[in-house]
């Protein structure tokens, strides 16, 4: 199923929640929503479910309206952040529910739902548990119900809000591997939100980075890191020493910065931000350096360094304690900055 | 050093004086609750269980529980049902006044049931607003079994708001959300993930309903009549007794509708213990 959307908004009262969305997602494809609270990535996978309504814009599945189209008409698996599984029901009740509530003429027969129940139990590797109740299981295998009971009714898009937030850290990875796995298997076009950089660029094929309503930029891992589209995605991704600069014929210059290694073709002349991350901002001693250095903490395999300018204006740098500058830094030492690698955007 | 050389620390309570106030809500709720009913079975129990069934199949105490348990029941029912749509409207709607309403409810906790009786029989007898518009049509309600389901109910429709009215507040939207999603209908919606979701906590409060009904006095008395093997009550009726001297005739239609109120509130809990092992909100 190929999912359009455009130009989508939402506001909860006053507050604009989503500000123009475009979005198309291709069939088959596993897209990750990625972005802080509030950013509105979980109102748009709501609208996209039916479980919220836009004031304005477009969705459309397959060409069909589907803002003309109830939740129960969708044919969405959603799972949900805590899983909201029915908590009377059993494993096997709970993952047999979409079918059992279908109209009676498209119901399949009792023995073919248990037969598709029995598949799924195998597939999702719980086959033991179907007679347990929700509150008799683990996370990791309340999540796995949630997502059976969200595949019993072979979906036409498979949402996931936050799947793996309750869970501690070596259960999601396994389960990251696993979404994957299932996804691949099953080729169902797949949305899911997250604010785990890593796990949305593990698994998904891409991802859209939302910031206060709006998407900042839609790409790979490599592209996002590497070639951030916006000061927010810059930041968001770790480069979180912001450095004024000045353009001048697509070359950056500040005092005490070396930004030799920095490009910004294109960029118009004038006031800009640099954008680093701490990684990779090398302090070079420089005896007419305007930073100091304020403080050097050892983390064994990296030396965190505070700089501090005449200002008091302070920024952290890591450093490999290997790395030749950091050969002869002590506090009180004055430096000059070299970025490595950065992003440059105009003020 | 060794363990026995080290010296014995004495673990000490966080919350101070658990002594003092077990014992005196021991006290209390043996010398208010516990002891007049083992009074009352021990009374009960002297009448020797001939003698016992003899008042109780006695006709006109036949008819007076009757008519006591018909009226409790159909109270009940309405309660049940109005109860439940009540909670819901409290709960799940935002309008002006709902603050109103949800006082409103206590009402009848709060008023004296005495009030509630003489109130319920003026408006309702032959010149009363309602009685007026009824008794044209031929419907009476004062000094009938309509009155005193009337009475019955108005008395204890709180039970079931105040028992649902918390568990469906808790009640994860997600359920429903995730229900919709996976093609259910609102009906179904209802039927299969919100009702069996409150239902033990609506249980306990249809049954404490039906408990005070059975027992309710002084709402009744006013609007039924009190005509034996009419519209006599069984509580009144052990009154009647009591007057008359006679212990015996009053502990036993006591007897009765302590031990049906205690299988009732029994039957609930196990009810609701069922549903707490799967992890259902009760209240």
């Amino acid at each position: 199923m190929t999912i359009q959307i455009s130009q989508l908004h939402k506001s909860f009262g006053q507050t604009e929640v989503l500000r123009g969305i475009d979005l198309t997602v291709a069939d088959g494809e596993l897209v990750a929503l990625l972005g802080p609270s509030g950013s509105g990535k979980t109102t748009l996978l709501k609208i996209i479910a039916g479980l919220d309504w836009p004031d304005a814009g477009r969705l459309d599945v397959d060409g069909q309206d589907w803002l003309r189209l109830a939740a129960q008409d969708r044919r969405i698996g959603f799972v949900f952040q805590n899983y909201a599984l029915f908590p009377h029901m059993t494993v096997r009740d709970n993952i047999a529910f979409g079918l059992t509530v279908r109209p009676r003429a498209e119901r399949p027969g009792r023995a073919q739902i248990a037969r598709k129940v029995d598949e799924l139990l195998g597939f999702l590797q719980i086959e033991a548990l179907g007679g347990r109740y929700p509150a008799q299981l683990s996370g990791g295998q309340r999540q796995r119900v949630a997502l059976g009971r969200a595949l019993a009714i072979e979906p036409t898009v498979l949402l996931l809000d936050e799947p793996f937030g309750a869970l501690d850290a070596a259960v999601r990875r396994d389960l990251r591997r696993w979404l994957r796995g299932v996804h691949d298997a099953t080729g169902t076009t797949t949305i899911f939100v997250t604010h785990d950089q890593e796990e949305a660029f593990e698994l998904a094929d891409r991802v859209v980075v939302m910031d206060h309503g709006r998407i900042q930029q839609i790409g790979d891992a490599a592209t996002i890191h590497d070639a951030p589209a916006t000061p927010f995605v810059a930041d968001f991704m770790g480069a979180t020493v912001a450095l004024p600069v000045t353009v001048r014929g697509g070359s950056v210059a500040a005092p005490g910065v070396d930004a030799s290694r920095v490009v910004a073709p294109g960029l118009p002349d004038g006031p800009a931000r640099l954008f680093v991350r701490p990684e990779d901002l090398v302090p070079v001693p420089d005896p007419a350096g305007p930073w100091t250095v304020a403080s050097i903490s050892n983390t064994g395999s990296q030396l965190r360094l505070v700089l501090a300018d005449a200002s008091g204006a302070e920024v952290p740098a890591d450093l490999r304690r290997r790395h030749p500058a950091a050969q002869g830094l002590s506090p009180g030492a004055r430096v000059h900055l070299r970025p490595e690698a950065a992003s440059v955007f105009p003020v | 050093m060794s363990l026995a050389s080290a010296p014995p620390v004495r673990a000490r309570a966080v919350l101070p004086g658990f002594r003092l106030t077990f014992g005196t809500t021991l006290l209390y709720l043996t010398v208010i609750v516990l002891i007049p009913i083992i009074a009352l079975v021990i009374e009960g129990a002297g009448i020797g269980p001939a003698r016992l069934w003899d008042i109780v199949s006695a006709p006109r105490t036949r008819a007076a529980l009757r008519i006591t348990i018909t009226a409790a029941a159909v109270a009940t029912v309405i309660n049940a049902v109005y109860g439940l749509l009540m909670a819901w409207v409290l709960v799940r709607y935002r309008f002006p006044g709902r603050g109103l309403l949800d006082a409103l409810m206590d009402i009848p906790f709060a008023l004296p049931t005495a009030v509630a009786g003489l109130s319920l029989t003026a408006l309702y007898s032959a010149n009363g607003w309602f009685g007026a518009v009824l008794a044209p049509m031929g419907i009476q309600v004062v000094y009938t079994l309509g009155g005193i389901i009337l009475a019955m109910s108005f008395t204890s429709i709180p039970f079931v708001v105040r028992a649902v009215q918390p568990v469906l507040e808790k009640l994860d939207p997600a359920l429903e959300e995730a229900a919709s999603s996976l093609g259910a209908s609102g009906w179904t919606t209802f039927r299969r993930v919100i009702f069996p979701a409150i239902m033990p906590a609506w249980l306990g409060g249809v049954t404490t309903s039906f408990a005070r009904s059975l027992g309710e006095f002084g709402a009744v008395v006013f609007i039924a009549g009190n005509l034996p093997f009419k519209t006599e009550i069984a509580s009144l009726l052990a009154y009647i007794r009591l007057e008359e001297y006679d212990y015996e005739g009053a502990a036993a239609v006591a007897l009765v509708l302590m031990v049906l109120a205690l299988v009732l509130l029994f039957l609930s809990n196990l009810v609701q213990i069922r549903a707490a092992r799967y992890g259902a909100v009760t209240a």
